[in-house]
Protein backbone atom coordinates (compact mmCIF):
# COMPACT_ATOMS: atom_id res chain seq x y z
CA UNK A 1 0.00 0.00 0.00
CA UNK A 2 1.53 3.38 -1.07
CA UNK A 3 2.25 6.31 1.71
CA UNK A 4 -0.94 8.17 0.08
CA UNK A 5 -3.02 5.25 0.23
CA UNK A 6 -2.46 5.20 4.36
CA UNK A 7 -2.89 8.98 4.23
CA UNK A 8 -6.21 8.38 2.78
CA UNK A 9 -7.46 5.48 4.54
CA UNK A 10 -6.46 7.51 7.91
CA UNK A 11 -8.41 10.86 6.56
CA UNK A 12 -11.34 8.17 5.95
CA UNK A 13 -11.14 6.66 9.14
CA UNK A 14 -12.06 10.43 10.74
CA UNK A 15 -14.48 11.57 8.15
CA UNK A 16 -16.19 8.39 9.44
CA UNK A 17 -16.13 8.93 12.86
CA UNK A 18 -16.79 12.54 12.58
CA UNK A 19 -19.91 11.49 11.02
CA UNK A 20 -21.44 9.09 12.88
CA UNK A 21 -20.28 11.29 16.02
CA UNK A 22 -21.92 14.51 14.75
CA UNK A 23 -24.78 12.87 13.48
CA UNK A 24 -25.27 10.59 16.88
CA UNK A 25 -24.51 13.45 18.92
CA UNK A 26 -27.53 14.96 16.74
CA UNK A 27 -29.67 12.02 17.72
CA UNK A 28 -29.20 11.90 21.72
CA UNK A 29 -30.16 15.49 22.11
CA UNK A 30 -33.07 15.52 19.64
CA UNK A 31 -34.10 11.51 20.46
CA UNK A 32 -34.40 11.53 24.05
CA UNK A 33 -37.09 14.31 24.42
CA UNK A 34 -38.79 12.87 21.79
CA UNK A 35 -38.68 9.28 23.11
CA UNK A 36 -39.67 11.06 26.52
CA UNK A 37 -42.82 13.23 24.77
CA UNK A 38 -43.89 9.88 23.18
CA UNK A 39 -44.29 7.97 26.54
CA UNK A 40 -45.34 10.57 28.96
CA UNK A 41 -47.76 12.06 26.20
CA UNK A 42 -48.98 8.90 25.19
CA UNK A 43 -52.12 6.75 26.43
CA UNK A 44 -51.42 6.35 30.61
CA UNK A 45 -48.75 8.25 30.64
CA UNK A 46 -48.99 11.62 32.87
CA UNK A 47 -49.02 14.22 30.07
CA UNK A 48 -51.52 13.22 27.89
CA UNK A 49 -51.76 15.02 24.42
CA UNK A 50 -53.07 12.26 22.56
CA UNK A 51 -53.23 14.10 18.94
CA UNK A 52 -49.71 15.26 19.23
CA UNK A 53 -48.98 11.81 20.30
CA UNK A 54 -50.06 10.63 16.82
CA UNK A 55 -49.16 13.04 14.92
CA UNK A 56 -45.22 12.93 16.38
CA UNK A 57 -45.53 8.95 15.92
CA UNK A 58 -46.94 9.06 12.59
CA UNK A 59 -44.00 11.13 11.65
CA UNK A 60 -41.55 9.09 13.48
CA UNK A 61 -42.47 6.24 11.81
CA UNK A 62 -42.41 8.07 8.32
CA UNK A 63 -38.85 8.44 8.62
CA UNK A 64 -38.18 5.13 9.88
CA UNK A 65 -39.79 3.62 6.76
CA UNK A 66 -37.37 5.40 4.22
CA UNK A 67 -34.13 3.53 3.38
CA UNK A 68 -31.07 5.77 4.03
CA UNK A 69 -29.79 5.95 0.61
CA UNK A 70 -32.75 6.85 -0.74
CA UNK A 71 -33.11 9.65 2.20
CA UNK A 72 -29.79 10.49 1.57
CA UNK A 73 -30.55 11.96 -1.90
CA UNK A 74 -34.40 12.90 -0.95
CA UNK A 75 -32.87 15.35 1.59
CA UNK A 76 -30.50 17.01 -0.62
CA UNK A 77 -32.86 20.49 -0.57
CA UNK A 78 -32.86 20.58 2.84
CA UNK A 79 -29.29 19.81 3.47
CA UNK A 80 -28.60 22.81 0.75
CA UNK A 81 -30.44 24.87 3.49
CA UNK A 82 -28.85 23.67 6.60
CA UNK A 83 -25.28 23.72 5.53
CA UNK A 84 -24.82 25.29 2.51
CA UNK A 85 -23.73 22.79 0.71
CA UNK A 86 -24.33 19.10 -0.45
CA UNK A 87 -21.56 17.69 -0.10
CA UNK A 88 -18.74 16.49 2.03
CA UNK A 89 -18.94 15.43 5.62
CA UNK A 90 -21.50 17.71 7.06
CA UNK A 91 -23.59 17.41 4.28
CA UNK A 92 -23.66 13.52 5.39
CA UNK A 93 -24.50 14.61 8.74
CA UNK A 94 -27.71 15.91 8.14
CA UNK A 95 -29.17 12.77 6.67
CA UNK A 96 -27.42 10.50 8.88
CA UNK A 97 -28.85 12.75 12.01
CA UNK A 98 -32.23 12.97 10.41
CA UNK A 99 -32.79 9.22 10.25
CA UNK A 100 -30.79 8.04 13.25
CA UNK A 101 -32.69 10.30 15.49
CA UNK A 102 -36.45 8.61 15.04
CA UNK A 103 -34.91 5.34 15.45
CA UNK A 104 -33.03 6.14 18.52
CA UNK A 105 -36.33 7.88 19.87
CA UNK A 106 -37.79 4.08 19.48
CA UNK A 107 -35.36 1.99 20.78
CA UNK A 108 -35.43 5.05 23.85
CA UNK A 109 -39.14 5.18 24.13
CA UNK A 110 -39.21 1.24 24.59
CA UNK A 111 -36.60 1.27 27.76
CA UNK A 112 -38.52 4.30 29.24
CA UNK A 113 -41.68 2.25 28.92
CA UNK A 114 -40.62 -0.48 30.93
CA UNK A 115 -39.78 1.64 34.00
CA UNK A 116 -42.36 0.60 36.81
CA UNK A 117 -45.51 3.03 36.97
CA UNK A 118 -45.27 2.35 40.46
CA UNK A 119 -41.76 4.55 40.57
CA UNK A 120 -43.59 7.04 38.70
CA UNK A 121 -46.56 7.02 41.67
CA UNK A 122 -44.03 7.09 44.26
CA UNK A 123 -42.72 10.34 42.68
CA UNK A 124 -45.94 11.60 42.54
CA UNK A 125 -46.65 10.89 45.88
CA UNK A 126 -43.41 12.81 47.29
CA UNK A 127 -44.88 15.82 45.43
CA UNK A 128 -42.43 15.46 42.11
CA UNK A 129 -43.35 18.05 39.31
CA UNK A 130 -43.64 16.30 35.87
CA UNK A 131 -40.62 17.39 34.77
CA UNK A 132 -38.85 16.40 37.84
CA UNK A 133 -40.32 12.50 37.52
CA UNK A 134 -39.26 12.74 33.96
CA UNK A 135 -35.18 13.97 35.52
CA UNK A 136 -34.96 12.39 38.54
CA UNK A 137 -37.04 8.63 37.52
CA UNK A 138 -37.57 8.13 34.43
CA UNK A 139 -34.42 8.87 32.67
CA UNK A 140 -32.16 7.57 35.32
CA UNK A 141 -33.89 4.37 35.84
CA UNK A 142 -34.56 3.84 31.98
CA UNK A 143 -30.49 4.81 31.36
CA UNK A 144 -29.28 1.43 30.96
CA UNK A 145 -31.79 0.38 28.19
CA UNK A 146 -31.25 3.39 26.79
CA UNK A 147 -27.16 3.09 26.59
CA UNK A 148 -27.84 -0.48 25.33
CA UNK A 149 -30.21 1.49 22.53
CA UNK A 150 -27.49 4.03 21.57
CA UNK A 151 -25.03 1.73 20.84
CA UNK A 152 -27.03 0.45 18.55
CA UNK A 153 -27.97 3.40 16.91
CA UNK A 154 -24.22 3.94 16.13
CA UNK A 155 -23.41 0.69 15.10
CA UNK A 156 -26.03 0.99 12.27
CA UNK A 157 -25.15 4.63 11.78
CA UNK A 158 -21.46 2.98 11.16
CA UNK A 159 -23.31 0.70 8.47
CA UNK A 160 -25.06 3.71 7.02
CA UNK A 161 -22.26 6.16 6.96
CA UNK A 162 -20.38 3.88 4.27
CA UNK A 163 -23.37 5.01 1.88
CA UNK A 164 -22.66 8.51 2.50
CA UNK A 165 -20.02 8.65 0.07
CA UNK A 166 -23.07 8.95 -2.30
CA UNK A 167 -23.06 12.86 -1.46
CA UNK A 168 -19.34 12.39 -1.64
CA UNK A 169 -18.47 12.95 1.84
CA UNK A 170 -16.07 10.31 2.16
CA UNK A 171 -14.96 7.95 4.99
CA UNK A 172 -14.27 4.46 4.84
CA UNK A 173 -17.30 2.79 3.24
CA UNK A 174 -16.68 5.68 0.31
CA UNK A 175 -12.94 4.22 0.12
CA UNK A 176 -13.58 0.80 0.38
CA UNK A 177 -16.21 1.02 -2.91
CA UNK A 178 -13.98 3.34 -5.15
CA UNK A 179 -10.31 1.45 -4.59
CA UNK A 180 -11.67 -1.90 -3.10
CA UNK A 181 -14.48 -1.93 -5.52
CA UNK A 182 -14.19 -0.25 -8.82
CA UNK A 183 -10.39 -0.95 -8.94
CA UNK A 184 -10.05 -4.47 -7.80
CA UNK A 185 -7.81 -3.55 -4.90
CA UNK A 186 -8.64 -6.22 -2.92
CA UNK A 187 -5.74 -5.17 0.27
CA UNK A 188 -7.93 -2.17 0.58
CA UNK A 189 -11.21 -3.55 0.76
CA UNK A 190 -9.75 -5.93 3.27
CA UNK A 191 -8.35 -3.08 5.59
CA UNK A 192 -11.51 -1.40 5.68
CA UNK A 193 -13.10 -4.23 6.62
CA UNK A 194 -10.67 -5.30 9.58
CA UNK A 195 -10.86 -1.40 10.46
CA UNK A 196 -14.79 -1.08 10.50
CA UNK A 197 -15.15 -4.19 12.02
CA UNK A 198 -12.96 -3.01 14.72
CA UNK A 199 -14.56 0.36 14.81
CA UNK A 200 -17.86 -1.51 15.68
CA UNK A 201 -16.44 -4.05 18.30
CA UNK A 202 -15.30 -1.22 19.93
CA UNK A 203 -18.42 0.69 20.06
CA UNK A 204 -20.20 -2.66 20.97
CA UNK A 205 -18.10 -3.42 24.00
CA UNK A 206 -17.73 -0.11 25.35
CA UNK A 207 -21.53 0.39 25.21
CA UNK A 208 -22.57 -3.10 26.86
CA UNK A 209 -19.54 -2.76 29.35
CA UNK A 210 -21.72 0.81 30.63
CA UNK A 211 -24.85 -1.04 30.45
CA UNK A 212 -23.43 -4.00 32.87
CA UNK A 213 -21.69 -1.51 35.02
CA UNK A 214 -25.65 -0.27 35.42
CA UNK A 215 -26.93 -2.98 35.86
CA UNK A 216 -24.71 -4.61 38.35
CA UNK A 217 -25.92 -1.91 41.30
CA UNK B 1 -69.12 -23.50 64.10
CA UNK B 2 -68.88 -20.12 65.89
CA UNK B 3 -69.42 -17.14 64.02
CA UNK B 4 -68.98 -14.56 66.96
CA UNK B 5 -65.03 -14.45 67.58
CA UNK B 6 -62.27 -15.42 65.66
CA UNK B 7 -58.81 -14.91 67.08
CA UNK B 8 -56.05 -16.84 67.80
CA UNK B 9 -53.73 -16.91 71.17
CA UNK B 10 -51.31 -13.65 70.60
CA UNK B 11 -48.34 -13.48 71.90
CA UNK B 12 -47.86 -9.41 71.61
CA UNK B 13 -47.27 -8.43 75.30
CA UNK B 14 -49.77 -5.66 76.69
CA UNK B 15 -51.97 -3.95 75.35
CA UNK B 16 -51.21 -1.05 72.35
CA UNK B 17 -51.60 2.29 73.87
CA UNK B 18 -53.94 4.69 72.54
CA UNK B 19 -52.29 7.99 71.39
CA UNK B 20 -51.98 10.44 74.11
CA UNK B 21 -54.59 12.82 73.38
CA UNK B 22 -52.08 15.78 75.26
CA UNK B 23 -49.82 14.78 72.08
CA UNK B 24 -52.46 14.55 69.66
CA UNK B 25 -51.72 16.99 66.67
CA UNK B 26 -54.41 18.99 65.51
CA UNK B 27 -53.07 18.36 61.63
CA UNK B 28 -53.41 15.15 60.05
CA UNK B 29 -57.40 14.47 60.02
CA UNK B 30 -59.04 13.47 56.78
CA UNK B 31 -62.71 13.19 55.89
CA UNK B 32 -64.60 11.38 53.33
CA UNK B 33 -68.09 13.40 52.54
CA UNK B 34 -70.21 11.26 50.05
CA UNK B 35 -66.81 10.04 48.32
CA UNK B 36 -67.94 7.96 45.46
CA UNK B 37 -65.41 6.42 42.19
CA UNK B 38 -66.79 5.58 39.12
CA UNK B 39 -64.56 4.19 36.51
CA UNK B 40 -64.84 3.46 32.80
CA UNK B 41 -63.69 0.15 31.20
CA UNK B 42 -64.42 -1.72 28.29
CA UNK B 43 -66.65 -3.25 30.08
CA UNK B 44 -68.80 -0.27 30.71
CA UNK B 45 -69.15 1.52 33.84
CA UNK B 46 -67.38 0.06 37.01
CA UNK B 47 -68.50 1.50 40.53
CA UNK B 48 -65.74 1.28 42.73
CA UNK B 49 -67.05 3.63 45.45
CA UNK B 50 -69.58 4.60 46.73
CA UNK B 51 -70.71 6.99 49.18
CA UNK B 52 -68.31 6.89 51.42
CA UNK B 53 -68.59 9.01 54.62
CA UNK B 54 -65.41 8.92 57.44
CA UNK B 55 -63.66 10.97 59.53
CA UNK B 56 -60.09 9.48 60.46
CA UNK B 57 -58.90 11.69 63.52
CA UNK B 58 -55.27 12.91 63.76
CA UNK B 59 -52.45 11.12 65.12
CA UNK B 60 -54.47 7.87 64.95
CA UNK B 61 -53.97 4.31 63.05
CA UNK B 62 -56.49 3.66 60.62
CA UNK B 63 -57.17 0.49 59.02
CA UNK B 64 -58.80 -0.23 55.93
CA UNK B 65 -60.08 -3.58 55.49
CA UNK B 66 -61.64 -5.64 52.42
CA UNK B 67 -61.05 -8.25 49.52
CA UNK B 68 -59.41 -7.67 46.45
CA UNK B 69 -61.09 -5.32 44.56
CA UNK B 70 -63.31 -3.81 47.13
CA UNK B 71 -61.60 -0.22 46.59
CA UNK B 72 -59.40 -0.20 49.29
CA UNK B 73 -56.68 1.11 46.60
CA UNK B 74 -59.16 3.84 45.06
CA UNK B 75 -60.38 4.82 48.74
CA UNK B 76 -56.66 5.77 49.97
CA UNK B 77 -55.68 7.25 46.40
CA UNK B 78 -57.96 9.52 46.72
CA UNK B 79 -56.08 11.00 50.25
CA UNK B 80 -53.21 12.36 48.12
CA UNK B 81 -55.26 12.69 44.78
CA UNK B 82 -53.43 9.64 43.13
CA UNK B 83 -56.88 9.36 41.99
CA UNK B 84 -59.90 11.86 41.74
CA UNK B 85 -62.97 10.86 43.17
CA UNK B 86 -65.77 11.06 40.43
CA UNK B 87 -68.42 12.47 43.31
CA UNK B 88 -68.29 13.98 46.99
CA UNK B 89 -65.38 15.61 48.50
CA UNK B 90 -61.98 14.53 50.71
CA UNK B 91 -60.96 16.77 53.39
CA UNK B 92 -57.12 17.01 55.03
CA UNK B 93 -57.18 19.03 57.90
CA UNK B 94 -60.68 20.44 56.95
CA UNK B 95 -59.61 21.85 52.95
CA UNK B 96 -61.23 20.04 50.07
CA UNK B 97 -58.18 18.90 48.03
CA UNK B 98 -60.51 18.86 44.78
CA UNK B 99 -59.78 22.60 44.47
CA UNK B 100 -55.82 22.64 44.67
CA UNK B 101 -53.63 23.77 41.59
CA UNK B 102 -50.74 21.62 40.74
CA UNK B 103 -48.53 23.24 42.89
CA UNK B 104 -50.86 23.30 45.86
CA UNK B 105 -51.01 19.19 45.24
CA UNK B 106 -47.54 19.23 45.80
CA UNK B 107 -47.52 21.14 48.64
CA UNK B 108 -50.37 18.62 49.79
CA UNK B 109 -48.21 15.39 48.67
CA UNK B 110 -45.45 17.03 50.94
CA UNK B 111 -47.91 16.48 53.78
CA UNK B 112 -48.50 12.72 53.05
CA UNK B 113 -46.06 9.89 52.89
CA UNK B 114 -46.86 6.94 51.22
CA UNK B 115 -45.44 3.26 51.38
CA UNK B 116 -46.51 0.20 49.03
CA UNK B 117 -46.47 -3.09 48.59
CA UNK B 118 -43.98 -3.81 45.98
CA UNK B 119 -41.77 -0.53 47.92
CA UNK B 120 -41.32 1.49 44.46
CA UNK B 121 -37.80 2.19 45.00
CA UNK B 122 -35.35 3.81 42.43
CA UNK B 123 -33.05 0.89 41.49
CA UNK B 124 -30.83 3.60 39.97
CA UNK B 125 -30.30 4.92 43.58
CA UNK B 126 -28.67 4.18 46.71
CA UNK B 127 -30.79 3.90 49.59
CA UNK B 128 -29.17 7.30 50.74
CA UNK B 129 -30.18 8.81 47.51
CA UNK B 130 -33.32 7.39 47.52
CA UNK B 131 -34.53 8.56 51.12
CA UNK B 132 -33.27 12.19 50.08
CA UNK B 133 -34.79 12.31 46.66
CA UNK B 134 -38.29 14.16 48.37
CA UNK B 135 -35.82 16.59 49.86
CA UNK B 136 -34.05 16.97 46.66
CA UNK B 137 -37.23 17.96 44.86
CA UNK B 138 -38.52 19.99 47.44
CA UNK B 139 -35.22 21.77 46.83
CA UNK B 140 -34.00 21.72 50.97
CA UNK B 141 -30.74 22.55 51.37
CA UNK B 142 -28.01 19.59 51.04
CA UNK B 143 -26.83 20.43 54.88
CA UNK B 144 -30.10 19.96 56.22
CA UNK B 145 -31.17 16.88 53.77
CA UNK B 146 -27.72 15.05 55.20
CA UNK B 147 -28.97 15.58 58.68
CA UNK B 148 -32.60 14.36 58.15
CA UNK B 149 -31.73 11.66 56.17
CA UNK B 150 -29.79 10.51 58.34
CA UNK B 151 -32.48 10.59 61.06
CA UNK B 152 -34.69 9.24 59.48
CA UNK B 153 -32.27 6.07 58.68
CA UNK B 154 -31.45 5.85 62.44
CA UNK B 155 -35.36 5.97 62.72
CA UNK B 156 -36.04 3.05 60.61
CA UNK B 157 -32.98 0.85 62.07
CA UNK B 158 -30.93 1.19 58.00
CA UNK B 159 -28.19 2.65 59.05
CA UNK B 160 -24.71 1.26 58.05
CA UNK B 161 -26.66 0.82 54.39
CA UNK B 162 -26.72 4.63 53.43
CA UNK B 163 -24.43 3.53 50.41
CA UNK B 164 -26.05 0.36 49.31
CA UNK B 165 -28.50 0.03 46.15
CA UNK B 166 -31.74 -1.53 46.68
CA UNK B 167 -31.71 -4.62 44.51
CA UNK B 168 -28.81 -5.82 46.97
CA UNK B 169 -31.42 -5.65 50.45
CA UNK B 170 -34.03 -8.08 51.65
CA UNK B 171 -38.22 -7.10 51.67
CA UNK B 172 -37.61 -6.11 55.02
CA UNK B 173 -35.23 -3.81 54.45
CA UNK B 174 -36.66 -2.11 51.00
CA UNK B 175 -39.86 -1.81 53.05
CA UNK B 176 -37.76 0.63 55.50
CA UNK B 177 -36.26 2.25 52.90
CA UNK B 178 -40.08 2.98 51.69
CA UNK B 179 -41.17 4.24 55.58
CA UNK B 180 -38.03 6.49 55.66
CA UNK B 181 -38.42 7.75 52.20
CA UNK B 182 -42.11 8.95 53.23
CA UNK B 183 -41.32 9.97 56.40
CA UNK B 184 -38.21 12.33 55.89
CA UNK B 185 -40.82 15.41 54.15
CA UNK B 186 -42.22 14.96 58.00
CA UNK B 187 -45.80 14.52 56.86
CA UNK B 188 -49.12 14.70 58.88
CA UNK B 189 -50.35 11.33 57.57
CA UNK B 190 -48.61 8.14 56.25
CA UNK B 191 -50.38 5.83 53.84
CA UNK B 192 -49.85 2.48 53.48
CA UNK B 193 -50.49 0.56 50.47
CA UNK B 194 -50.63 -2.94 51.57
CA UNK B 195 -47.74 -2.48 52.95
CA UNK B 196 -46.33 -5.89 54.15
CA UNK B 197 -48.62 -7.71 51.70
CA UNK B 198 -45.52 -8.94 49.97
CA UNK B 199 -43.50 -9.88 52.97
CA UNK B 200 -42.75 -13.15 55.14
CA UNK B 201 -44.75 -13.30 58.37
CA UNK B 202 -42.13 -12.59 61.06
CA UNK B 203 -40.66 -9.17 58.89
CA UNK B 204 -44.18 -8.45 58.46
CA UNK B 205 -44.78 -8.17 62.30
CA UNK B 206 -41.76 -6.15 62.38
CA UNK B 207 -42.44 -3.68 60.37
CA UNK B 208 -46.02 -3.82 61.70
CA UNK B 209 -43.88 -2.54 64.81
CA UNK B 210 -42.26 -0.18 63.31
CA UNK B 211 -45.25 1.71 61.97
CA UNK B 212 -46.56 1.51 65.58
CA UNK B 213 -43.52 2.74 66.97
CA UNK B 214 -43.45 5.60 64.43
CA UNK B 215 -47.20 6.84 64.97
CA UNK B 216 -46.15 6.61 68.77
CA UNK B 217 -43.15 9.02 68.53
CA UNK B 218 -44.19 11.44 65.61
CA UNK B 219 -47.90 11.14 66.25
CA UNK B 220 -48.70 10.91 62.74
CA UNK B 221 -51.83 9.59 61.13
CA UNK B 222 -51.21 6.42 59.73
CA UNK B 223 -54.30 5.18 57.04
CA UNK B 224 -53.04 1.33 56.09
CA UNK B 225 -54.80 -0.59 53.66
CA UNK B 226 -54.93 -4.73 53.92
CA UNK B 227 -56.96 -7.49 53.57
CA UNK B 228 -54.96 -9.12 56.42
CA UNK B 229 -57.05 -9.07 59.78
CA UNK B 230 -54.04 -10.21 61.67
CA UNK B 231 -52.71 -6.62 60.56
CA UNK B 232 -55.43 -4.73 61.75
CA UNK B 233 -55.40 -6.66 64.80
CA UNK B 234 -51.38 -6.21 65.50
CA UNK B 235 -51.67 -2.00 64.67
CA UNK B 236 -55.00 -0.34 63.93
CA UNK B 237 -56.88 1.53 66.40
CA UNK B 238 -59.74 1.65 64.34
CA UNK B 239 -60.64 -0.31 61.09
CA UNK B 240 -63.20 -0.14 57.92
CA UNK B 241 -64.28 -2.95 56.41
CA UNK B 242 -65.29 -2.58 52.92
CA UNK B 243 -66.82 -4.63 50.56
CA UNK B 244 -67.75 -3.88 46.53
CA UNK B 245 -67.22 -0.26 47.12
CA UNK B 246 -69.20 0.50 50.13
CA UNK B 247 -68.65 0.33 54.16
CA UNK B 248 -69.76 -2.20 55.85
CA UNK B 249 -68.82 -1.88 59.16
CA UNK B 250 -66.61 0.66 61.46
CA UNK B 251 -65.64 0.84 64.67
CA UNK B 252 -62.82 0.42 67.05
CA UNK B 253 -60.75 -3.12 66.49
CA UNK B 254 -61.76 -4.71 69.55
CA UNK B 255 -65.30 -4.43 68.72
CA UNK B 256 -64.96 -5.38 65.56
CA UNK B 257 -63.62 -8.48 66.13
CA UNK B 258 -65.47 -9.59 69.59
CA UNK B 259 -69.09 -8.81 67.48
CA UNK B 260 -68.06 -8.43 63.42
CA UNK B 261 -71.61 -7.92 61.69
CA UNK B 262 -71.52 -8.04 58.18
CA UNK B 263 -70.75 -11.56 56.41
CA UNK B 264 -67.46 -9.85 54.80
CA UNK B 265 -66.03 -9.16 57.84
CA UNK B 266 -66.59 -12.86 59.10
CA UNK B 267 -65.40 -13.77 55.74
CA UNK B 268 -61.82 -11.62 56.60
CA UNK B 269 -61.83 -13.16 60.13
CA UNK B 270 -62.35 -16.85 58.93
CA UNK B 271 -58.63 -16.95 58.55
CA UNK B 272 -57.95 -16.49 62.15
CA UNK B 273 -60.32 -18.47 63.14
CA UNK B 274 -60.21 -22.13 64.27
CA UNK B 275 -62.35 -25.06 64.31
CA UNK B 276 -63.19 -26.99 66.86
CA UNK B 277 -60.70 -29.97 67.22
CA UNK B 278 -61.63 -32.80 64.66
CA UNK B 279 -61.04 -35.45 66.89
CA UNK B 280 -63.92 -33.99 69.24
CA UNK B 281 -66.23 -32.79 66.53
CA UNK B 282 -65.87 -36.32 65.17
CA UNK B 283 -67.62 -37.63 68.50
CA UNK B 284 -69.85 -34.76 69.01
CA UNK B 285 -73.18 -35.56 69.66
CA UNK B 286 -76.28 -33.58 69.42
CA UNK B 287 -77.70 -35.06 72.64
CA UNK B 288 -76.40 -36.36 75.83
CA UNK B 289 -76.90 -40.07 75.63
CA UNK B 290 -75.97 -40.71 79.19
CA UNK B 291 -75.54 -39.16 82.65
CA UNK B 292 -71.69 -39.42 82.37
CA UNK B 293 -71.90 -37.46 78.75
CA UNK B 294 -69.80 -34.10 79.07
CA UNK B 295 -71.10 -30.89 77.92
CA UNK B 296 -69.37 -28.85 75.06
CA UNK B 297 -69.69 -25.16 75.81
CA UNK B 298 -68.45 -22.30 73.94
CA UNK B 299 -67.75 -19.44 76.37
CA UNK B 300 -67.36 -16.15 74.52
CA UNK B 301 -66.31 -12.72 76.37
CA UNK B 302 -65.61 -9.19 74.96
CA UNK B 303 -65.01 -5.96 77.61
CA UNK B 304 -62.61 -4.63 80.00
CA UNK B 305 -61.61 -7.62 82.09
CA UNK B 306 -60.36 -11.33 81.37
CA UNK B 307 -62.93 -14.08 82.91
CA UNK B 308 -62.24 -15.19 86.19
CA UNK B 309 -61.78 -19.19 85.93
CA UNK B 310 -62.34 -19.54 89.81
CA UNK B 311 -65.67 -18.07 89.38
CA UNK B 312 -66.46 -20.50 86.23
CA UNK B 313 -65.90 -23.58 88.33
CA UNK B 314 -68.15 -22.35 91.17
CA UNK B 315 -70.70 -21.41 88.89
CA UNK B 316 -71.08 -24.85 87.98
CA UNK B 317 -70.06 -26.47 91.17
CA UNK B 318 -68.16 -29.05 89.56
CA UNK B 319 -64.82 -29.41 86.88
CA UNK B 320 -64.25 -27.00 84.27
CA UNK B 321 -62.00 -28.47 81.39
CA UNK B 322 -60.53 -26.44 79.07
CA UNK B 323 -60.35 -27.83 75.02
CA UNK B 324 -59.70 -25.09 73.72
CA UNK B 325 -58.98 -21.15 74.32
CA UNK B 326 -58.63 -18.07 71.80
CA UNK B 327 -57.96 -14.91 74.15
CA UNK B 328 -56.55 -11.57 73.07
CA UNK B 329 -55.99 -7.96 74.70
CA UNK B 330 -56.43 -5.40 72.22
CA UNK B 331 -56.16 -1.92 73.60
CA UNK B 332 -57.22 -2.79 76.87
CA UNK B 333 -60.23 -4.99 75.93
CA UNK B 334 -60.23 -8.73 76.75
CA UNK B 335 -61.74 -10.80 73.83
CA UNK B 336 -62.00 -14.36 73.23
CA UNK B 337 -63.37 -17.53 72.90
CA UNK B 338 -63.65 -21.04 75.17
CA UNK B 339 -64.53 -24.10 74.75
CA UNK B 340 -64.71 -26.27 77.71
CA UNK B 341 -65.96 -29.41 78.90
CA UNK B 342 -68.86 -29.41 81.76
CA UNK B 343 -70.45 -31.95 83.56
CA UNK B 344 -73.81 -32.89 81.92
CA UNK B 345 -76.14 -31.14 84.71
CA UNK B 346 -74.12 -28.35 84.53
CA UNK B 347 -76.46 -25.14 84.28
CA UNK B 348 -75.25 -22.71 81.49
CA UNK B 349 -77.08 -20.11 82.19
CA UNK B 350 -75.64 -19.74 85.79
CA UNK B 351 -72.17 -19.24 83.93
CA UNK B 352 -70.50 -16.00 84.42
CA UNK B 353 -69.63 -15.43 80.45
CA UNK B 354 -71.74 -15.95 77.15
CA UNK B 355 -72.45 -19.42 76.80
CA UNK B 356 -73.33 -21.66 73.70
CA UNK B 357 -73.87 -25.47 73.20
CA UNK B 358 -71.89 -26.88 71.24
CA UNK B 359 -73.12 -30.62 71.44
CA UNK B 360 -72.23 -33.57 73.99
CA UNK B 361 -69.45 -36.04 73.85
CA UNK B 362 -69.25 -38.98 75.43
CA UNK B 363 -66.54 -39.12 79.26
CA UNK B 364 -64.90 -42.00 78.02
CA UNK B 365 -60.90 -40.36 77.91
Amino acid sequence: MSPQMIDRLISAFFDTVLMVSASAGIAVVAGIPLAVFLVISGPGGFFPAPRLNRVLGAIVNGFRAVPFIVLLVALIPFTRLVTGTTIGVWAAVVPLAISATPFFARIAEVSLREVDPGLVEAAQSIGASRWQIVRHVLLPEALPGIIGGFTITVVSMIGASAMAGAVGAGGLGDVAIRYGYQRFDTTIMVVVIVILVALVSLVQISGDTAVRRLRAR
Amino acid sequence: MTGALAIGVSERSGARVVPDVSVRRIAGTVRFEGLGKTYTSSAGEVQALSDINLEIEAGEIYGIIGRSGAGKSSLLRSINRLESPSEGRVLVDGEDIAGLNEAGLIRLRRRIGMIFQHFNLLASKTVRENVALPLLIAGVPKDEAATRVAEVLKLVGLEGKEDTYPSRLSGGQKQRVGIARALVNRPEILLCDEATSALDPETTLSILRLLRDINRRLGLTIILITHEMSVIREVCHRVLVLERGQIVETGPVWQVFARPQHDATQALLAPLKRDLPADLAARLRPRAESLTDLHVVELTFAGEAAPDLAALSAAINGPVRLVQAAVERIEGHAIGRLVVLLPGRADLARLPLAARSLGHVAADD
